[in-house]
């Protein structure tokens, strides 16, 4: 290991001192504000580190880390989104924790939640995939299940539990399989050895569809989507948003990598499973989140046929398919800190806002929050103005250009199906407001103003992200290319 | 950069008209008016200049404004101004200021976003009409949209929930569709130069290969008929039509449905000529159906806003007919008609408004004598019903005369069928006339009658159709050159789509109406 090799990695490194830094302060005192201020500037400083990686970038570090634009660049993204939910959970875990014992750890698992992101970002190996993966998956389980005292938070960490041991054993038994056959452990390794190879052996493409499997179960592709329900409505929702952007964010930047350097998308089979996840997730997350009457659990749905959109553009394979997964993805992590945040914000104002009930004409009493609900909604329904639009049409580019013409027409039918219930929920927004709300109103208002600027501060931060990338998204298109040429550069050039 | 006022105008004012009614609940209607008054000053502006310039025809561009905007697909904010934009864009300022004028008693509350939204979906439906590269021309497409979807939702009538969800999702699927031939276009461009392209001119240049015309023509088609709308996609329009305000109900007939008929004339028509003679009589025929299907169910609705709102499917069929029959003489009826068909449906709209305002009801059954309580009201419904029939000497009648007369040569059939449409408008037209204004009284309230304002307006809308209706040239040769050009690019292609006698029969038409100064 060289210095250069440790600028590389210096934001694993940063984020990972700063845990055992956080570990301390909370062994020493507990404060609640002064640790959530403490994890907030560590994700800063972390991320004041990449451009200072970016210098010596791309570099693979040993042969279990790569840092290229394309980690980079998710880097960015996770320890974003890591930053607004933090400032988010300030308000929400005070409301909710009354005994306010023990609130600390919950940052300290958030960072290292989000070393395991940085890990997977980096990864170019199975060991710093595994690692990477279960330092994400253990610390989301005790986050789920973080207000140990309530009924539902714990149910959902045991279905998170279940789910990340039912994955993390289908990866390590695909993994198992890909090295019996090649020999080697690392993603190029594997990949240029199966490119010598004449045909394809039945043992490695079923360890290749393990792995593609314990991937499509942590981005809850249907049919592996039963946990996202549940557990995005019973985990504190702050966390449900972390689920929702860093978690998935991280898996697909691996998957991106684990997909070029393999070169999985040239193998025919594991092409007609991808299809068939795609279309599988749209419909069924489309057609389930017409029957929902709870917020969370509707954005739970949408978020599966959102993943079924991201695989048609990843088929579409190539330097179009990368960007515009890439741009999708980073699109849908604005749309969903918009969208959970307000109900994050809502929520530490008095009991869990997850009814379509407590929505009913939000507009009319607390319109920023309203129109930052809708602004994310009509982003995820795709309208222009709004970023999401510019993300769809980079996912029809990306498949029109392929030629996949039966999947676009599934996302362009799928999009007009998820339009009604995006709808329905804005046309609550705008109803006439139920008669007792009025009465009630005397409380929550006065909360809103003791220490709102916070969550003021981060929503306004990713409403301006939504907007601006439906206005200009040419600067990140631009970044989007070199850190995919970087990802491709790689992958061919690395001995 | 001047093209950008006409839009900005409206979507700046926008946020202000929200922001005036903490000032005086008047604030947010002059803020708009006062908008849109000066969009259509500086639109009438551009159109007496490009009347003088000789207005330009595709490609040649009266005013032009060019600047990059995502370089990485080759789509720029590129607008430009001919003489159809212009007199869309007319019409468009025009028919908002009615639109606003007929808000001002009915609106009550929230008036500030009310008028808010009506100057988004305006300042829309002007990038729609001014946008030459077709990414920004998509997003204004959209844009426009949501605004009325709002519009729709919170001041609509009883069954405004299914009315707007049904608007959203037609609309939205049509362009979808729209989307994907756009992106497909722009991929096309890039396969043979290298580089993707959303400009209209590049993509005029395009060659493709016949099956990749059709289904390109055909994605095109179907966008544009949902919002025109014609047959098989207007179940969306007698809900949303019925369900929303006055005021919005205006823009939707008066201008957003003119967004289909503009995107046929200047995408659909001209981009795929190759296609364009084989799908023509399919076309033309839809065209014919969906004015007879709107006129006989217009026959039968007993609800005013209906009645006028099938009539409209009705009018809109006689569009689909005018730009598919290449002929000259049918597209100047095209343009005629869309013109004609904004003052006469907007002027019948905000008649049904008013009624709905006085008796609280649509249906005509508990009207009937109304002409003894309300003169004024039941003159101008007189008036509007005429001109909706077609009576020779409004713009109504050239509009249909021109298209049935220019198409006649193309598909003489359909234009028999459709001519069976104008014997039709009068039964319903008058029809509604009778039931509502003549005949015995149901229902014994005194009204006010029309406000000098409103009255004022229409009159002023009476005017214009009678002026039009007389004296057409105004319209024609401003929107001679891109009609030509239109022509030229359907007969340069290898199978011609019309008969040579029709085209003849057009130029000997368009010398003996004097060419343009």
């Amino acid at each position: 290991m060289t210095l250069q090799d440790f600028i590389a990695l210096s934001p694993l490194l940063d984020l990972g001192a700063f845990s055992l830094v956080t570990m301390l302060a909370i062994a020493c005192r507990r404060h609640h504000a002064r640790i959530a201020i403490f994890a907030f500037v560590s994700c800063l400083l972390t991320l004041a580190t990449l451009p200072w990686a970016a210098t010596v970038a791309p570099r693979a570090v040993t042969t279990l880390l790569v840092v290229d634009g394309h980690a980079l660049l998710y880097m960015g993204l996770v320890l974003t989104a890591t930053m607004v939910i933090i400032a988010l959970s300030y308000r929400y875990l005070n409301f909710q924790f009354r005994e306010k014992e023990g609130v600390e750890e919950y940052y300290l698992l958030l960072l290292l939640a989000t070393f395991g992101g940085l890990v997977l970002t980096t990864a170019a190996h199975f060991v710093s995939f595994f690692l990477g993966f279960e330092l994400l998956g253990l610390s989301l389980c005790s986050l789920i299940g973080y207000l140990r005292t309530r009924r539902h938070p714990l149910e959902a960490a045991v279905k998170y539990l279940l789910l990340s041991i039912t994955a993390s054993a289908l990866l390590l038994f695909g993994l198992a399989l890909l090295y019996f056959e090649s020999g080697a452990m690392t993603f190029h390794g594997v990949g240029a050895i199966m490119k010598q190879a004449q045909s394809v052996p039945a043992l490695w493409l079923g360890g290749l569809i393990l792995v593609l499997i314990g991937i499509a179960l942590k981005l809850g592709l249907a049919p592996f989507h039963m946990w996202i329900p549940d557990v995005y409505q019973g985990a504190p929702t702050p966390i449900t948003t972390y689920i929702a952007t860093v978690s998935k964010a991280a898996v697909v930047a691996l998957l991106l990598r684990f997909a070029t350097e393999v070169g999985v998308l040239e193998l025919p089979p594991v092409v007609h499973l991808f299809s068939l996840l795609a279309v599988v997730s749209m419909v069924t997350g489309n057609v389930l989140a017409l029957l929902q009457q709870n917020v969370k659990r509707l954005l739970a749905y949408s978020s599966i046929a959102h993943f079924g959109y991201v695989l048609v553009a990843l088929l579409a394979g190539g330097p179009p398919a990368a960007e515009a997964v890439t741009f999708y993805v980073i699109v849908y992590c604005a749309m969903s800190l918009g969208a959970f945040g307000v109900v994050t914000v809502y929520s530490s104002e008095g009991g869990d806002k997850n009814r379509f009930e407590d929505y009913q004409g939000l507009f009319w009493t607390r319109p920023w929050l309203a129109a930052m609900l809708a602004l994310s909604l009509l982003s995820l329904a795709g309208i222009p103005v709004t970023a999401g639009f510019i993300g769809k049409f980079y996912a029809i580019a990306a498949g029109v250009d392929a030629g996949l013409w039966w999947l676009v027409l599934a996302l362009i039918g799928n999009s007009v199906v998820s339009l009604y219930y995006y709808l329905r929920l804005i046309v609550t927004l705008f109803d006439e407001e139920p008669a007792q709300a009025t009465a009630l109103q005397g409380l929550p208002i006065q909360s809103l103003q003791t220490a709102g600027w916070t969550a003021a501060f981060s929503l306004g931060f990713v409403a301006s992200i939504i907007l601006m990338l439906g206005l200009y998204p040419g600067p990140l298109m631009e970044v989007i290319r070199d850190s995919v040429s970087n990802l491709l550069m790689v992958a061919v050039q690395r001995p | 950069m001047v093209l950008w006022l006409l839009i900005l105008i409206p979507i700046l004012a926008a946020p202000l008209a929200w922001m005036g009614q903490q000032w005086s609940r008047h604030a947010p209607r002059w803020i708009a008016l006062s908008a849109m008054s000066v969009d259509f000053l500086l639109a009438s502006f551009f159109g007496s200049q490009g009347l003088s310039l000789q207005a330009s025809g595709h490609g040649a561009w009266l005013v032009e404004s060019h600047v990059s905007w995502i370089p990485r697909w080759g789509i720029s904010l590129h607008l430009g101004l001919d003489g159809l934009s212009v007199i869309l864009i007319l019409l468009t300022t025009f028919v908002g200021v009615v639109a606003i004028i007929a808000s001002w008693t009915e609106i009550q509350n929230r008036v500030g976003l009310f008028h808010c939204n009506v100057l988004l979906a305006l300042g829309g439906v002007i990038g729609v009409f001014l946008a030459i590269d077709l990414f920004l021309f998509f997003f204004f497409w959209e844009l426009m949209l949501v605004p009325m979807y709002l519009l729709i939702i919170i001041w609509g009538h009883a069954q405004r929930r299914h009315a707007s969800f049904k608007f959203f999702l037609f609309t939205q699927a049509g362009s979808l569709v729209l989307l994907v031939a756009i992106v497909a276009l722009a991929l096309l461009h890039q396969q043979a130069t290298g580089r993707p392209s959303f400009d209209y001119a590049d993509l005029m240049g395009l060659t493709l290969s016949s099956e990749m015309a059709r289904w390109l023509m055909l994605a095109f088609l179907i966008g544009f008929l949902v919002k025109l709308p014609a047959l098989p996609f207007h179940t969306w329009l007698p809900d949303s039509y019925t369900e929303a305000p006055t005021g919005a109900t205006i823009i939707l007939a008066g201008i957003l449905a003119k967004t289909g008929a503009y995107g046929l004339l200047r995408f659909t028509v001209p981009m795929f000529p190759e296609v364009i003679s084989d799908v023509a009589p399919l076309v033309m025929g839809l065209g014919a159906l969906s004015i007879l299907y709107g006129a006989v169910l217009a026959c039968a609705q007993t609800d005013i806003k209906r009645l006028v709102a099938y009539s409209s499917i009705s009018h809109m069929g006689f569009i689909l007919l005018g730009a598919f029959a290449g002929t000259e003489l049918a597209l100047h009826g095209t343009v005629m008609q869309m013109v004609a068909h904004g003052l006469s449906t907007g002027g019948l709209f905000l008649l049904a408004g008013a009624l709905q305002e006085r008796y609280q009801t649509r249906e005509m059954g508990q009207m009937g004598g109304l002409w003894s309580v309300t003169p004024r009201l039941a003159a101008m419904a007189l008036f509007f019903a005429c001109a909706s029939l077609g009576l020779p000497g409004m713009a109504n009648f050239i509009g249909e005369f021109l298209i049935l007369f220019g198409s006649y040569a193309a598909q003489p059939f359909m234009i028999i069928l459709a001519s069976i449409g104008m014997v039709m408008a009068a039964i319903y037209s008058l029809g509604m006339m009778q039931r509502t204004f003549f005949g015995q009284q149901r229902d014994a309230r005194m009204a006010p009658d029309l406000s000098n304002v409103a009255f004022g307006t229409l009159l002023f809308m009476a005017v214009l159709q009678i002026w039009l209706g007389l004296y057409p040239k105004i319209v024609l040769t401003t929107a001679r050159p891109v009609m030509e050009q239109l022509v030229q690019s359907v007969v340069a292609s290898p199978n011609p789509t019309h008969s040579p006698s029709g085209s003849l029969l057009s130029s000997h038409i368009g010398t003996s109406q004097g060419s343009a100064p």
